[in-house]
This record gives structure tokens, sequence and C-alpha cells, in this order.
């Protein structure tokens, strides 16, 4: 039996609390009387027969979608679009979700006759992924029947050709997306939802769009006014993308979607003890966590980088449901919600949380400052529903090693956003005025995006975007154990240990601070009442 | 009079360079230099700043090249400015070229007005010396008396501190060095260095180089990067981020060893190291001008971009009429520019000549420290 999550109210006997710190973690004492940890409910059971449940869901889609069998016709044209490299996190174990659902839609495919059928990876503006992360995603099988003939095809976001306008939302946001899958006779777009913000009308709306369509929702304001983009229901991102999802359908673009979900079980069993509560830790997990942070204190950080990078998660599917997109994504969202929601009673002065190793932008890759600030601020931040757990004007406390690093491959345009705009400025309304469309344009960047593996040149925006409601609600920010330039430059404060952290919090909300640990990952979301 | 005095020792040099202490120089007691003939003046120095020369001087760093231009023993200095006996406050120009040296015929450049080209810097009725400050019949500004012919004498203008009145010298190099890129040589330019005369020369293109819209600055210490960006730079840049700034303003490319496809159309190397040098050279746009602002020594540079990219390579010293601005003198040019930019306020700090050795070990860490010139006072030491 699965258990939910639970809110630890910290007294004396509280034994110290995991805390991420990037490519490690720490045992951390919080202040008995004014703490609570929040944690995650445990992994939920998995489907027993997965693809039997696939072949089941495509055969009995949810809302006004005929079974995928009926859509599918000799002569057609057929694009399977899936999710990108930015999720599941950690990579889950093979086989993959997006390979046993595309199979499944192969086969399908392929008893009806059909010939004309691309894969596209939904790129938006992420990097293009190496075949080795192709392989990984839909499997050797698919990767050798469809890239060698040039049917397996990453999104382009900046091929002129290779896009369509579809139109203007009543908002007036253009609808501009891949011309492959916009003039095929159906799109199947195939999602692994990790968190809530995933799938629905996002998936082709954002997944197959241009920066001309994604610099819509994609802005200061937009963010701003998600509170939070976990939350569906109070989201203008996701407000955004359903108008376009909704202009799609009704200019003929036919979509079936394809969603499954992913239980919390983030981490082998050798390392169990990092989704467990501290107080249950047995002999082997107390054995382990000390084995785990002395062999990784020998480590070079590139070393350190590359084992965390090596950890394949044993997520387990949950859910499947097929159909019309948004029938599928209520049923997804609910399931998301039954694996990570937790309820918490009211917000606190501080908030800590440690982040991993990984973030959605970052996988085979590293974390950079810019990605320690939208993990923290964007992600972690804003994992809630109703209100953030910490109070407007309250602290956020990170805790990652924030080194001044880049992948010069990955993050070309973020070196030069850290070293230019954020020397300049933090403020995200500046950056998006003064600098958002020289990046957006610069033809190195796109260069690199369309043929190498970078990230889009205006990506580090979004990045910073992201975090744009937390920065407007919190009083301060502190990164513990962080480059101290790094920090700094980032606009936040330096500090060496927790404590120290929660002692200059103190000039922000007082003395005798409420705290919230934010025990993630596994990923969950706070219900705040 | 006291004066810091540097000898020809080869033991002092070599202990200064050794130790990296300023051993070179040394303070003593010594005459008051005599006028060399009728045209000449004794004047007292009020400040005298501290220059990158005079450090590589003290500290035995100085090039080989210049043993023929000086005459040993000799009292440096040659950011002046003093009093004359009747009171009135000059600034020096110190290059001590024919004119100034009773040579007749010109030389080709004097003849010019290019004094600072001069053909005779050991030539005349003077002993060697390219500079007051490297010739031991002027003197030089660290001390309380020295000669000046008055062809070398500048009148401060009248409510000017002594502070914005030390800084003509150096800033006129920088104004040379500004002016010494070819006219219409490209909108995009690059100074490596925030010394006093990379600031100055940041401040000069902003000035006087309409055709440059947009400057790059490299610069090691927030104070540096902070003037920087008020004289004029548009981005400040550490020293490793330069290539990457250069290339968003110009659009170019970097290639996978680093290179630029493109690069900066003018480029001001203000440091004059190798290093200074090499990413001079990285950074400059095909056809470019690198500019040598600060004095090089030996230095050792991959020109293979230079030969490939067809740089071209221009030395800057000192100063003169400036042809891109209408035969107008460094000096008239650098007083405009102090004048705009309040540049006195460049001089962090003032010393005594009992404190030489703090001085020079302020000057040759100023950046580090926060400061940009340092200066001997020398306005207590004319009364002793």
């Amino acid at each position: 039996m699965t258990r939910p999550g639970f809110v630890l109210e910290v007294d004396r006997s509280t034994p110290p609390i995991l805390t991420w710190h990037g490519e490690g973690f720490r045992l951390e004492n919080l202040p008995a009387g004014r703490s609570r940890v929040i944690y995650p409910p445990e992994p939920l059971e998995s489907l027993r027969d997965p693809d039997a449940a696939i072949r089941e869901a495509l055969a009995s889609p949810l809302g006004d979608s005929k079974p995928l069998r009926e859509l599918l016709f000799p002569g057609m044209r057929l694009t399977i679009a899936f999710d990108d490299i930015s999720l599941p996190l950690p990579p889950m174990r093979r086989p993959d979700n997006r390979q046993r659902v595309i199979e499944a839609v192969l086969d399908i495919a392929a008893a009806a006759g059909v010939d004309d059928v691309a894969l596209i990876c939904a790129l938006a503006l992420h990097r293009r992924m190496t075949e080795s992360e192709l392989r990984h995603a839909i499997g050797d099988r698919v990767y050798d029947s469809f890239a060698p003939i040039g049917r397996l095809l990453q999104h382009d976001a900046e091929d002129p050709e290779g896009l369509i306008h579809i139109g203007v939302t009543e908002r007036g946001e253009d609808v501009e997306i891949n011309r492959r899958a916009a003039e095929s006779d159906l799109i199947v777009y195939v999602n692994i939802n990790l968190v809530a913000m995933d799938g629905g009308h996002k998936s082709v709306a954002t997944g197959l769009a241009s920066y001309r369509s994604l610099r819509h929702h994609h802005n200061v304001k937009t963010m701003r006014h998600s509170k939070s983009f976990m939350d569906p229901e109070h989201s203008a991102l996701h407000s955004s993308n359903w108008r376009m999802g909704r202009l799609l359908a009704a200019s003929g673009v036919k979509i079936f979607q394809i969603e499954t979900t992913l239980n919390n079980d983030a981490f082998p069993s050798q390392t169990a003890f990092l989704q467990k509560r501290e107080w249950e830790w047995s002999a082997r997990d107390r054995a382990s966590y000390v084995a785990s942070t002395r062999a990784l204190s020998l480590l070079t950080p590139r070393a350190a980088r590359s084992l965390f990078q090596s950890i394949k998660a044993p997520h387990a599917m949950t859910s499947v449901y097929a159909g019309e997109v948004e029938a599928v994504h209520a049923e997804t969202t609910r399931m998301v919600h039954r694996q990570q929601l937790v309820e918490v009673q009211g917000q606190t002065d501080v908030a800590i949380f440690g982040l991993p190793h990984i973030c959605p932008y970052n996988v085979n890759s590293i974390m950079n400052p810019i990605l320690v600030m939208c993990m923290g601020l964007g992600y972690l931040f804003n994992l809630y529903r109703g209100r953030p757990i910490v109070r407007e004007g309250g602290v956020a406390i990170l805790s990652h090693p924030t080194p001044w690093a880049f992948h010069p491959v990955h993050h070309p345009s973020y070196i030069d956003f850290f070293e230019e705009v954020l020397s300049e400025t933090t403020d995200p309304v500046v950056i998006e005025k003064n600098y958002e469309q020289r990046f957006a344009t610069d033809e190195w960047y796109r260069h690199l995006y369309r043929t190498s593996h970078a990230y889009h040149g205006v990506h580090p925006f979004y990045m910073w975007y992201w975090g744009a409601h937390a920065l407007e609600h919190l009083g301060r920010v502190i990164v513990v154990g962080g480059n101290r330039k790094a920090v700094r430059r980032l606009g936040f404060s330096p500090a060496s240990t927790i404590a120290d952290a929660l002692e200059m919090a103190s000039d922000v909300v007082g003395d005798e601070p409420t705290i919230s640990h934010f025990h993630c990952p596994p990923i969950m979301i706070a219900d705040v009442k | 009079m006291r004066a810091l005095q540097v000898d020809r020792s080869l033991a002092r040099f070599v202990t200064a360079r050794v130790s990296s202490r300023p051993a070179a120089v040394r303070l003593t007691e010594t005459p008051s230099p005599t006028p060399p003939g009728p045209d000449w003046v004794t004047i007292r120095p009020l400040l005298s700043g501290i220059c990158g020369s005079d450090l590589a001087t003290v500290y035995g760093r100085a090039s080989r090249w210049f043993e023929p231009y000086v005459s040993f023993p000799f009292v440096p200095g040659h950011e002046i400015v003093a009093e004359t006996a009747g009171g009135e406050r000059v600034v020096v120009e110190p290059v001590l070229h024919c004119r100034i040296r009773g040579v007749d015929p010109l030389c080709s450049a004097c003849a010019d007005g290019r004094t600072n080209r001069c053909e005779n810097l050991a030539a005349g009725h003077l002993a060697a010396g390219l500079q007051t400050g490297y010739c031991n019949q002027t003197g030089g500004g660290w001390s309380a008396s020295l000669v000046a012919h008055r062809q070398q004498l500048h009148p401060v203008p009248s409510g000017w501190s002594d502070e914005a009145a030390v800084m003509v010298e150096p800033v006129a190099c920088s104004v040379h060095a500004a002016m010494s890129a070819p006219p219409g040589a490209g909108p995009v330019a690059a100074v490596i260095g925030a010394g006093t005369i990379g600031l100055a020369t940041i401040a000069a293109i902003r000035t006087f180089r309409e055709d440059v819209t947009t400057v790059i600055a490299v610069a090691k210490h927030p104070e540096q990067r902070r003037l920087a960006r008020q004289l004029g730079a548009d981005f400040v840049a550490n020293p490793d981020e330069l290539r990457r700034a250069v290339r968003r303003a110009t659009g170019s490319w970097i290639l996978d060893n680093g290179q630029l496809t493109g690069g900066a159309d003018v480029v001001f190397d203000c440091v004059g190291t190798s290093e200074s040098l090499s990413e001079s050279t990285a950074v400059a746009a095909p056809g470019a001008t690198v500019v040598l602002a600060g004095m090089p020594g030996q230095v050792g540079v991959d020109l293979t971009a230079l030969w490939q990219r067809e740089l071209r390579l221009a030395g800057a010293y000192a100063y003169g009429p400036e042809r891109n601005a209408g035969d107008r003198h460094s000096f008239d040019l650098s007083m405009q520019l102090i004048a705009e930019h309040d540049l006195g306020r460049l001089v962090s700090a003032r010393y005594p000549l009992d404190r030489h050795s703090d001085a020079l070990e302020h000057a040759s860490h100023a950046g580090a420290r926060g400061a940009t010139k340092v200066v001997f006072d020398l306005r207590q030491e004319k009364r002793r």
C-alpha cells in the first residue's frame, strides 16, 4: 500500500534531514518547534502489463476520438511526435515509455497499411538529441527503422521551410508549428507526463512550435501570472497553450494524444535512502549514505557528474490514456496529482530547497548557474497548488554548489547571458526588453541550435522568466555552498551552511522564522491550504 | 634637494627583478639640476605620477631597447604638474626632441611636428634621454626640482586641481592611441586593460571617435569595471570573456578552437604583455588595426593571425599633432577630455617621497587595490 505524502513537524527527536546539494547530499539539522519537512507520497503501484494497457488505451480512446486503428488508412500521412530528453528525470531505465507507445502505434499503423510515417522529436527550442539519447528514448528497433531513411526528425524551430503559420488566437497569439506535423492527416503525440505542466495542448503547441509562437507564453508576464505553472487552473502558460491548441483543432490539425504517467520511483535500490524518511532509515541505508558521501567526496566534480548522469531511474508506468487532447489530459493530471500531491497547511517564512544534480535542461550536461536558478525558483518553488509554501516576502534557501561552469556545446547562449546580461541586471522585465530579441535572432546561436546540440539562443531567458514569479514573491534568495561569485552574479546571497543561511534570512523575516524543508526529489506538489 | 634616483647599477636592477621590489630606485640628496641653456627654467613639481614605464624601470623589467635613450643617474617622473619660479602652474610635455636638444637641422619627424618620432633622442647639447625623467641633465618629477625647456611647458587652465593637471600627460598618450587607428576603421573597438591608459582611451574613443559606436572594455577589477562603464564602455568583460563579448557585438561566430570568424575593427592593447597582445590579435577582425598603447617589452605572440588576417599592428607612443583631429595637439585634446570627464578623479593615492616604496608597491598593484593613478605629492617637499 502506497503511503501518501507527509508533513513532519520537526522536534528535538527529529534526525537530520537529507538535503540535496547537486552531485551530493547532506544531512541538515533543522530548528525544532518551527520547522517542518514536506515529504512526497511513496511511489504508486505500476501497471502490471504496460504494453497491454497501451494497446487498450489506443483501442478505447477518451473524449470524442475514434480508436487509433480507425483513424489510420492507406495512403495517409502520419506523424508521431514525442517528448524529448528533458523528461523523465532522471532518465528512466529501458524500455522508456516512449518506446513502448511508439512501437504499439507503429504496429497498428503497419496493420492499417500506412506507409508515410515520420517520427519527430518535439524539441521546441531545446537541444537536438544525440543518437544514443534517441535510441534510449525510442528503442533501437524504431531508431534503426526510421533514422537511416531520414524519417526520424528533430523539430527545427528555425527552419522557415519546415514551419507553417496556422493562425492567430483571439488574444493575438501566433500559432506556428512544424509543417510536416501540421500537414499530416494525423499527429500522434506521445507524452511522458512527469509533472502537471506537461502534456495537454502544450505538447503540440509548444513542443512543435517556433520562437514566433512560443514567445507569446514564454515571457515574464505569463510566468508572473502563472501561480503556479504547475497548477493548470491558475496558469497563464496553460491558458495560452490551450487557446493555441483549440485553434489548431479548429484549423483542422488532427491530434491523437497519448499520455503516460510514471510513479516517483526515482532512484535505484542501492540508494534507496534518497527517497525514504530519515527516521525510517535502516542500518543499511545509513551505511549507504555514509559510503556514498565518502565516495563522492573523493571524486572530482566532473567524475561525480558522470556518476550521477549514469543513474537510470526505475520509474514505472502508472497510467496511459489516449484520444482527444483535453479528455486525455484531464485523466493524466488526476494521475499526476495522485502521485504527487501533498497537503500542506499554510505558508512558512522560509523554504529550503536542496537542488539535485539534474533538471530538465542538463540531462547529460552541466547544471550551470542559470539552471540552478531555474531549478530552484522555477521548478521547485512552483511545485505548489494554491499558494507557495513560503510566504510573500519570505526567503528561499537553495542548496547547490552552483559552479561557474557551462557546457559549451549545449549552452553557448547561457554563457553569454551569464557574462553579459546578468552582469548588467537580474530584473526579468529589463532583461526581456533589452536583450531577448538580440539573443533570439543571433545567427551563431541559430546555427548551433540547428546543426549542433545547443539550446536555442533565447533559452536562458526562458529559464530566467521561469523564476520570475518567485523573484517577485520572495524577499531574498540565499544559496548554500555555492560558488560565491556565481551566486552573486545571479543576484542572490551566498552562505556557507544552512545555519548561516537561516541567520541571514532573519534579516528579512525576523528571528525564529518558520521553515519548510521541501524534501524533493522525488517530485511532489505541495497543496498549500 | 631630495630625489628618487636610478643609478647605472646592475646589482640594483637584478635585485629589483629577482625580489620584485622597487630596488632600482633610491631616495637621495642630490644637487638641483642646472638649466642647460637660456630657454630652460627651473620648475618645482607639485604632483608627479607613476606610470607603467616607470614601474618597469624601478622593478628591473624595462626593455634594453631604451639603454641608448637614457643617461644615468636619472630621476624618474615624466607625468608632472609643476610650478615655475613666477608661481605659474604648468604641465610638462616631456619628450626631449630635436628643438629641445638644439639639434639643427631638425629630423624629418620633428620637422613634420611629430616630435614623438624624433630620431635624435641621444644627440644635441643634452645628454641622452627620450623624455624628462630619463635624462640626467633635466632631472625628473620624483624630486623637489627639475629643469624644463620653455617649449615643454603647458599652462594649467585656471581653476584646475593639481590632480586634474597631473593627468594631462598620461591622458594625452591615450588620446594619441585613440587617434592612431585609421579613421573609419569600423564601428566596434575593444580596449584591453583598464588602468589609467585603458580608461582614458575609452573616454578618448567616446569623445573623439564618432566612427566607433561600440566599445568593449576588458577590466579585471571591480573599480576598473565601474570606471570603464562610466567612461563610456558599452560592455565590460573579464579577460576570459572578451572573445564572446566581441562575438556578440560583431555577430561573428566562434569556431571549435575558440577562434572568432570576425572580430573588432580596432583593438587597443593598453597592457602590453604577451597575453594581452595575443588576445588583441585573436579578437581583431580581418583587416583590423591593433594599437599598442601600453608599453610592451619582449613578448611572445603567435603572429599567424596578423599575417593571415592582414592585421595592422600600430604603436602609439606619446603625443603630437593629431592628423585625425585637424592637427590639434594631443595635449589640447587631453585637457578637453579631462575637463569633460573629470579625469582628475582617477588620481587615487598621493605619497610623499619618504614613502616611495609604499607608493611604488601601491602603483604596481593599483587595479587590485581599487586605485588607478598613484602620484608623488611634492607640495610639501618644495618648502623644505
